[in-house]
């Protein structure tokens, strides 16, 4: 990586790869195929982009397996926008998350959308300077993956799917599931670990903090400004949107209405503003249509 | 009375920012729209993501009242905060605004990417002993600054890889910024510092 003013300080802490899951709080993270939506979504507000080679609509569409990006495409995306840019390695390939961390890529995402390369294990996260991000669909998986090192957690919802059902209650879940932590006393804390398959300090830290010990974003079927706004109020951090934006009828001006809702999330009026006029919204599928094979959010354990 | 502290909400790690000011006796105001500019006694602009947050500033017909405020009343800026309190840019997108008032040329992401985000200790005169532990996340440098911008700290010449003192905070008059976030660590001089340039304007 070229850079021109580094200093001797010390790289790839817990606290820098958890703090830039913090400066990314509030904003909307798009997926982009190309360098014209990458620049689409940075002239939108968006706070990140996600290079990857195909929206979860069209790996949904068209099926076999889902791999890391090409890097050239990556290196292009990195090229075009000053906002950070995080790509997807496959669940357990640690060595394309080594690949996306060479090429300079600023948060990787192991990432259900992909075909997982390892039913059994997902990567170790702290064997690497770059920070990761992963899904989760309730407490429990989200703790197990920060024991592995992720610095960023998303709810996953139903990628590619244009139906929100799922992120609502993947977030509500796992909210809910903190909330009751918090109501426990301490001796109940141990069976909570047990229940809950995750690390028994991990858990008694959020029982006492009231939130993860890292920012909570969610993600999958977000496809309209009321959607991402609605996720904000349940809690979330920020928002996710992948097929929502690039599939729809005009996205430019999705794009920077799901980022003018995600900003003013508690406002109705301005939520209504951003909403008029935006064409069609993507072909949505519904979840209950998808057989359960067919179903991203069960991958990961 | 406590002064009211606003911290610019419009992305970024605002909750941080307001959790040092609260711990500091200050009442904490976020603040979204030009309507909750009024009343405030100083502002802190946050670390984030300074693309976003001055497409959206621009959108949300910000930058005129925040102007306007910015000789009136004091002003703190961490990361992209520092940004957008920069009179210039360099390698910023070409139609990115600020708020300005800092004689400053703020370089973005001067340290690189992600992978070269880092922590080190630095000595600040204007906060006392001991050294400050600094946590730099794609930060901002001050690249040039003019004799009216006093420098309250920079990564000395034997620390950086340039060879020269990289200066990454700065004051003038009321307005302050630093390349590094304090919000995301527990000691709270830094924020001490502007309470007490709020409570003595």
């Amino acid at each position: 990586m070229a850079t021109d003013a580094a200093s001797t300080g010390v790289t790839g802490t817990t606290r820098v790869k958890r703090g830039m899951a913090d400066m990314l709080k509030g904003g909307v993270i798009m997926d982009v195929v190309n360098v014209e939506q990458a620049k689409i979504a940075e002239d939108a507000g968006a706070i990140a982009v996600m290079a990857l080679e195909r929206v979860p609509a069209d790996i949904r569409a068209q099926g076999g397996v889902a791999r890391m990006s090409d890097p050239t495409m990556i290196d292009e995306i990195i090229q075009a926008v000053s906002i950070p840019v995080m790509a997807k390695a496959r669940i357990g390939h640690f060595v394309e998350a080594q690949v996306i961390q060479s090429l300079g890529v600023d948060y990787i995402d192991e990432s259900e959308v992909l075909t997982p390369a390892d039913y059994i294990n997902h990567i170790d996260k702290w064997a690497f300077t770059v920070p990761f991000v992963c899904g989760a669909t309730n407490l429990g998986e989200a703790l197990r993956r920060i024991n592995e090192g992720a610095a960023m957690i998303r709810s996953k919802g139903e990628a590619g799917t244009g139906d929100v059902s799922n992120a609502t209650g993947h977030i509500r879940t796992i909210k809910g599931e903190i909330r009751r932590l918090s109501s426990m006393s301490k001796d109940e804390l141990y069976v909570a670990a047990k229940e809950l398959q995750a690390p028994y300090d991990l858990v008694c830290e959020v029982a006492e903090k009231g939130a993860l010990p890292v920012v909570l974003f969610t993600a999958g079927g977000i496809a309209t400004p009321a959607d991402a706004a609605m996720m904000m109020q349940l809690g979330a951090d920020g928002v996710f949107v992948g097929s929502g934006i690039f599939k729809s009828g005009d996205p430019v001006k999705r794009a920077n209405a799901i980022v003018q809702a995600t900003l003013h999330f508690d406002n109705p009026d301005e939520i209504a503003k951003a909403s008029r006029g935006l064409g069609e919204a993507m072909v949505g599928i519904n979840v209950a249509d998808i057989p359960v094979p067919h179903r991203l959010a069960e991958r990961g354990w | 009375m406590s002064p009211v502290i606003g911290v610019l909400a419009i992305q970024g790690d605002v909750r941080e920012h307001a959790r040092c000011l609260e711990q500091l006796d200050v009442d904490v105001r976020l603040v979204k729209t030009a309507e909750q500019l009024k009343g405030i006694a100083g502002l802190v602009i946050p670390g984030g993501e300074s693309t976003t947050m001055s497409i959206l500033a621009v959108k949300n017909n910000l930058f005129g009242p925040l102007r306007e405020l910015r000789n009136q009343i004091p002003m703190y800026g961490s990361c992209a905060g520092l940004i957008m309190l920069a009179d210039s840019i360099s390698d910023g997108r070409a139609d990115q605004e600020t708020i300005g008032g800092l004689n400053i040329t703020a370089k973005r992401n001067a340290f690189g990417r992600q992978v070269d985000s880092f922590e080190i200790d630095l000595h600040i005169p204007a906060i006392g002993e001991p050294d400050y532990h600094a946590v730099f996340i794609r930060a901002p440098l001050v690249e040039a600054a003019s004799s009216a911008v006093e420098v309250l700290a920079a990564i000395p010449a034997d620390k950086s890889l340039t060879g020269t003192d990289q200066v990454v905070a700065v004051r003038q008059g009321n307005l302050m910024a630093t390349s590094f976030h304090p919000e995301i660590t527990s000691d709270l001089r830094i924020h001490k510092y502007f309470v007490d340039m709020v409570r003595s304007a």
